[in-house]
């Protein structure tokens, strides 16, 4: 272990919004030079404790002690005086300036006359990111509202690097990451630890928790549960602190055998822009198919197109009886389709975020519950209690605004509605992205017994354990094209790593 | 930078400009003594007022916020001025920092209520013109007063006896503003406007931005105020009714998102001058004046429908909304 004596120190702290404690009398403790992972379901508080050492939120009760010194912030402007920065997993980065600028936002370079030197502002961002080791093909001068999504988080992470802290915060930094940039920007932490810095890490990725935390300390319910070195607990014992109950097993029985009945979708030659160079691939009804491979080779782009969203797509695909797509999102609610997608962002695509979580629910089906023009009460009631009661969505009010609900259950309106339209093909993107392992289990559970009824389920993820655990095929994609089909004994996370650097199915050599 | 860059970092202003031109062309071409240096001061002094109030809302709406009391606060101005500038020279320039200091103040209130008091901008500088206006009125309730005919001479006259002064008043407004966006402050301005919520996660003191915005704007319009002054030796609180609207659509023209965070003052100047010079060639053709705004409207809806036509060339619907 580190140094013994406290470096960041939590005495008391105590947040609560309304009846509801945030943060419950929280005592914590970390130690300079370490990583320090903080791990918990949504709503245990994870966020609203990261969010008090950056000064966003101010905490009733208690103290916060850097080196021994108490902090008193108003905002993440305090937070960087005192060295603590976080990367937050709402980006912070500004689209309409480019990335030199977003990198030296806080503390630009300044020409004697007090204006910005933009030269010393690009080369210093160049040097960041060359320091860094990752994200070297940023043109610094490029906007940043022009980059990919997984570039802008190199940009976000660059931005607090740059600011060099002595306490730097990650609440789900990783997660937007290509796989191929996550192992230097792992790496870069490492180097920051041993250079001195406390690295705070809020993950849901299991594996990189283990990878890279020297400790890690659990939340639960806005409660401390209990701090320990990493690897000195077993998966499901952690699992079992975060929820408070045992964990069976994460994923639900695969079907096991392929369905017998012919292919509800099928595609060959699906092509689009320079995105999708040739696709083929076909799902059965009772069966879930996954999407993996890097970030960015087009997987996005098929469902997209599966759901006519994308113009001009080309090559052979057949929908239930139709040869064509539909015609953007409501194409897919007439009777011959029967497509929805669940699109990748909840918050921009997915959610009415100030509406109640009724008029969410209902958005899609309006004219079916509208027999003469006018929405039916009883009936859309009817249907929005069926909806709460099937994916036992946690609501006290379907009155309530969406933007209420914590991000799992936020998750789970959107299935719930695009379910309602009662599709024969469900298209998902990265479902579970940054909720926590109980909806997570939840959603595996509903996705399977959603299959078995006979719904054919198609969707992309970034993480590994899904499409091992919960797919029955996955198709991993490479440069607009599918590399590779696993299922079965061929469903390996080695298998899947090395499709998706093209390397081949049944490589030698161990990819790490 | 690459030679392409400039087409797609600054098409939108390339396009008020070209717009322009064309119109430009045009009015030398109907105009009775053609392209004259009398001509051209005439035509820029009738342009500068609108031009230095469109950089002002140019501020404003890269910060996201919109100012609809900018017509009014350069009426009240232009009341001050023709109450204050005029006497000796001291007298003068003791006039002319009032007449600033009253803009900055107007707009720092209008910085203050939105950013303070949390109140959406439209509704709240909507109220503060109309206090505003009354002020003008209770400063000047009929049109009149007095400002330095030497002065105004110097402003709307030609500098050096080559240039319009007006011209370099639009110069000038421009020269201002560039420092300021190499500032951090005007940094902090766009990045305000372009996401708020990322300024603030940055540290960046969004309040000061957009209290900063706001009271700029009200610099420019005092400056408008100021020139109207020079123009018509009198002060007049009617004036500002269609310098806001005006302002917006020149703002708009000029290719600045009203949605924030990206967008040009030298734009917006063209835009101020296109607006203009439509109304400069109408009474030229000898069309009704009475058409002027159906002319206005309709190279603004020109203007907007380019900026739109990149929505055409999307392949992907959802980014349609983006």
């Amino acid at each position: 272990m580190p140094e013994t004596s406290a470096f960041l120190k939590l005495d008391g702290i105590s947040k609560h919004y309304g009846g509801v404690f945030a943060l419950n009398n929280v005592h914590f403790e970390a130690s300079k030079a370490s990583i320090h992972a903080i791990l918990g379901e949504n709503g245990a508080g994870k966020s609203t404790l990261m969010k008090s050492l950056v000064g966003v939120v101010h905490p009733e009760e208690g103290s916060i002690l850097l080196e021994g010194q108490r902090l008193r912030m108003s905002g993440s402007g305090d937070a960087a005086e005192h060295g603590i920065v976080c990367i937050f997993q709402e980006l912070s980065i500004v689209p309409d300036l480019n990335v030199a600028a977003n990198i030296c936002l806080a503390d630009p370079p300044r020409t004697r006359l007090g204006l910005i030197d933009r030269k010393k502002q690009a080369r210093l961002a160049r040097e960041t990111l060359q320091d860094m080791g990752v994200g070297l093909d940023i043109d610094v001068h490029s906007k940043v509202a022009d980059l990919p999504l997984s570039k802008r988080q190199i940009v976000e992470i660059a931005k607090a690097v740059i600011r060099k802290p002595k306490v730097l915060i990650l609440d789900e930094a990783t997660s937007a990451l290509t796989a191929a940039d996550v192992e230097p920007v792992m790496a870069l932490l490492r180097r920051l630890r041993d250079e001195g810095t406390l690295i705070l890490f809020i993950s849901h990725r299991m594996h990189e928790v283990e990878a890279l935390a020297d400790t890690c300390s659990v939340f639960r319910n806005g409660e401390h549960v209990e701090t320990f070195a990493t690897g000195s607990r077993s998966d499901e014992e952690i699992v079992q602190m975060m929820i408070g109950k045992p964990l069976s097993q994460i994923f639900p029985e695969k079907a096991g055998e392929t369905p017998e009945a012919p292919p509800y979708l099928e595609t060959s030659g699906l092509s689009w822009n320079d995105k999708l160079k040739g696709v083929d691939l076909d799902v059965r009804p009772c069966e879930i198919v996954g999407l993996g491979g890097l970030d960015g080779q087009g997987q996005q782009e098929v469902l997209q197109a599966l759901a006519g969203v994308l113009r001009g797509v080309a090559g052979h695909i057949r929908i239930g009886e139709q040869t064509e797509v539909p015609n953007g999102p409501r194409g897919g609610l007439t009777e011959g389709y029967r497509v929805a997608l669940v699109p990748e962002d909840r918050k921009t695509g997915g959610l009415f975020l100030p509406q109640s979580i009724a008029n969410n629910l209902t958005a899609p089906i309006l004219e079916r519950i509208s027999p003469r023009g006018v929405v039916s009460g009883s009936e859309e009631h009817a249907r929005i209690d069926e909806m709460i009661r099937t994916l036992q969505i946690k609501v006290s009010s379907a009155d309530l605004a969406v933007s209420t609900l914590s991000g799992g259950n936020q998750q789970k309106v959107v299935i719930a509605k695009w379910l309602a339209t009662k599709p024969k093909l469900l298209l998902l993107i990265d479902p579970t992205r940054g909720i926590d392992v109980g909806t997570k289990q939840e959603i595996y559970r509903l996705l399977r017994d959603l299959a078995n009824d006979g719904l054919a389920i198609l969707f992309y993820t970034t993480d590994y354990d899904e499409l091992i655990g919960l797919c029955d095929r996955a198709l991993v994609m490479y440069d607009g094209r599918i590399n590779a089909e696993l299922s079965g004994d061929q469903l390996t996370e080695q298998n899947i790593l090395s499709s998706a650097l093209n390397m081949g199915v049944g490589a030698e050599e161990r990819v790490s | 930078m690459r030679s392409s860059g400039i087409f797609k970092t600054q098409g939108r202003t390339l396009f008020a400009w070209g717009v322009f031109a064309i119109l430009m062309g045009v009015f030398l071409s109907v105009h009775p003594r053609g392209a004259s240096l009398g001509v051209f001061t005439t035509w820029s002094n009738q342009c500068a007022a609108l031009a230095l109030l469109a950089v002002g809302q140019t501020i404003v709406v890269l910060s996201k916020g919109i100012d609809l009391s900018i017509g009014p606060i350069m009426a009240l101005a232009n009341c001050i001025a023709s109450h204050l500038v005029n006497g000796s020279p001291s007298e003068i320039a003791f006039g002319v920092v009032i007449v600033i200091a009253t803009g900055a103040i107007c707009g720092l209130i209008n910085g203050l209520v939105v950013v303070v008091g949390k109140l959406q901008a439209i509704i709240a500088t909507l109220a503060a013109g109309a206090i505003f206006t009354g002020l003008a009125l209770l400063v000047r309730p009929i049109p009149g007063g007095d400002i330095s005919v030497g002065l105004s001479d110097a402003m709307t006259m030609e500098a050096f006896g080559v240039v319009p002064s007006a011209v370099l008043v639009m110069l000038g407004a421009v020269a201002l503003w560039y420092p300021i966006r190499r500032h951090p402050i005007g940094r902090s301005i766009i990045a305000v406007g372009s996401s708020e919520a990322a300024a603030e996660a940055s540290g960046l003191n969004v309040a000061r931005a957009k209290i900063a915005a706001y009271a700029l704007g009200g610099v420019f319009a005092a400056l408008g105020g100021l020139f109207i002054g020079f123009q018509t030796l009198s002060g007049d609180p009617s004036i500002g009714l269609t310098y806001t609207l005006n302002s917006i659509a020149a703002v708009v023209i000029g290719g600045t998102m009203l949605t924030g965070g990206a967008g040009s003052v030298v734009g917006s100047i063209a835009g101020a001058l296109v607006l203009r010079t439509i109304g400069s060639l109408i009474f030229f053709i000898g069309l009704q004046p009475l058409a002027q705004p159906l002319f206005e409207g309709t190279v603004l809806l020109i203007a907007v429908s380019f900026g739109a036509t990149r929505l055409l060339k999307i392949k992907n619907r959802m980014e349609v909304f983006q």
